[in-house]
């Protein structure tokens, strides 16, 4: 069964008609691009997806479980995690409690336990530095944990709000133009993380992204979006060869 | 002698504005609004401790634990039924709101109690300190407002290092993104709201204990004066608040001792123009600066 289903999704902002008629499937473990012109529609899909938005028609099936409508924070929890196109780390927050925001749910304690100190405080806290630094060695940030977000460079941020994701444990990672902003040698450690990350964690990932060699080089399967309508879908290879996604994206 | 008697005396009434000035910086930092009403959220806490050991002769410590949580309740339902509606409204919008619930909570007390004011009957029996041969009396009131206010400010430096206190800050930067990474955003505004509230309850039980007279707009110039108190040791900044205050407090008695006691709210707001007009973001506050 696929990991995501969505079925004729659609959302109308007034008489702007976003998103129409959105379909796609989307494998456990598959690594999907979503790809098209500036104002296609692209991220409304992220927003909708993860409960920004709420659809004006249509189904989103995650893991067997609808989840269309449902309240973000609900989203997330069913196992929904994003980056964004423009970074949002907590930047005042340090490295290290940026990915631990995302693990709060995964581990509890009461605010009174936390307050009074008590044991089970020191345990859960304990748990999650140590699940956070586990993370931030994984992105080579382990380094940098007591920096401030802010202080991170570019690239590294981009890697932070991967990890701070990957925190709240997702079934389904969204990245929004993960590489906007980088330069060639940045793309290309990126598309390694990436990579690793759907390898390692078994991660099923759905990015967004303008770099053609990004989206050639590690999508297995794309969608190309145009005026909110799905233009062409399939294998990237055969997709980024069609003749109408040229024209419509890419140029001739 | 009296010098040191009215510099802690001024740190006493500093630290009643630094507690109360919690309230307004906490919710300002993290639903970026200001409260007007918080004030006369110290109005009401005065009351309940003033019905509950005066009508039925509940113990005065009780009757605090009462005010409390009556006062956390308040601050959680104004926040509910006022300002969550307005979550995405313009800031003014929520402003007008808070000034209306402030007026709301000020004329409810009115029909209540009346508008005769209601002697306060001291909650501490702490006894005096007698220091230097009974030259500098420090008086119950005040060992228990700075030892109050001293061991708040500990408590909640140790609540912001709790989920709880992290789910805040990531709330105060970004509300969108802490709700995708799975924080109760409204769990955490309604939080802050309990916190600020239940500090403002006691906030008035020592203010009311300090200077024993109740009226439905007793709340209003403390409330006021710690709003002062926050923008001036930087909004937003808990040690801000706790600085600001005691300033605030240090120099209004100082200058209600040694200059003229009708010129000394002047004086406090003068000397805040001068500090805004150096530092506009006030001692503690953060630089803001907009990327171009």
């Amino acid at each position: 069964m696929a990991l995501l289903e969505v079925k004729n999704l659609g959302i109308s902002f007034g008489g702007l008609r976003a998103v129409d008629e959105f379909d796609v499937t989307i494998e456990q473990g598959q690594l999907y691009g979503l790809i098209g012109p500036n104002g296609a529609g692209k991220t409304t899909i992220f927003n909708l997806l993860t409960g920004v938005y709420q659809p004006t028609e249509g189904k989103i099936i995650l893991d067997g479980k609808d989840i269309t409508g449902k309240r973000t924070i609900d989203i997330n929890k069913a196992g929904v995690a994003r980056t964004f196109q423009n970074i949002r780390l907590f930047k005042e927050l340090t490295v290290l409690d940026n990915v631990k925001v995302g693990l709060h749910n995964g581990h509890p304690y009461s605010t009174l336990e936390g307050i009074l100190r008590l044991p089970r405080y020191y345990k859960v806290e304990k748990e999650m530095d140590e699940r956070a630094m586990e993370l931030l060695k994984v992105f080579d940030l382990d380094k940098e944990a007591d920096y401030l977000a802010s202080n991170l460079p570019y690239g590294k941020q981009r890697k932070l709000e991967i990890a701070r994701a990957l925190a709240t444990e997702p079934k389904l990672l969204l990245l929004d133009e993960p590489a906007a902003g980088m330069n060639p040698n940045e793309t290309n450690e990126l598309m390694d993380t990436i990579k690793f990350v759907q390898k390692e964690f078994g991660m099923t990932i759905l990015l967004i992204e303008h770099d053609m060699k990004l989206v050639g080089g590690i999508c297995e399967k794309l969608t190309v979006l145009n005026f909110g309508q799905v233009l062409a879908q399939g294998n990237t290879k055969e997709v980024l060869n069609n003749p109408e996604v040229i024209t419509a994206y890419l140029g001739e | 002698m009296s010098f040191l008697s009215y510099l802690i005396n001024g740190i006493s009434l500093g630290s009643v504005y630094a507690i109360i000035a919690l309230g307004y910086s906490m919710v300002y930092g993290i639903a970026k609004m200001l409260n007007f009403a918080h004030g006369d959220v110290i109005m009401i806490g005065g009351f309940v401790v003033f019905t509950a050991t005066s009508a039925t002769g509940m113990n005065p410590l009780l009757a605090v634990l009462l005010s409390v949580v009556v006062c956390t309740v308040l601050g959680v339902v104004i926040e509910k039924v006022a300002y969550r509606p307005l979550r995405n409204a313009s800031p003014l919008a929520v402003l007008i709101t808070a000034i209306g619930v402030s007026y709301l909570l000020q004329n409810v007390a009115l029909l209540m109690f009346g508008a005769n004011p209601k002697s306060f009957t001291s909650v501490v029996k702490v006894p005096a300190l007698n220091l230097v041969g009974g030259d500098l009396i420090i008086s119950g009131e005040t060992i228990v407002t700075i030892v109050s206010c001293l061991v708040i400010m500990a408590a909640l430096s140790m609540f912001m290092k709790t989920k709880p206190g992290q789910a805040m800050l990531a709330v105060s930067e970004d509300k969108g993104a802490a709700q995708l990474m799975g924080v109760n955003v409204n769990a955490t505004i309604s939080l802050t709201f309990a916190i600020g509230s239940g500090l403002a309850a006691i906030a008035g039980v020592l203010l009311c204990s300090a200077y024993p007279s109740l009226t439905p707009y007793t709340g209003s110039m403390p409330g006021i004066k710690a709003f002062v108190a926050a923008v001036f040791g930087g909004i937003g900044s808990i040690p801000g608040a706790l600085i600001g205050g005691l300033i605030l407090g240090v120099i209004e008695i100082l200058s209600k001792a040694y200059i003229s006691s009708q010129l000394s709210d002047a004086i406090v707001f003068g000397v805040l123009i001068i500090v805004l007009l150096v530092k506009p973001t006030g001692i503690l506050g953060k630089k803001i600066s907009e990327k171009v």
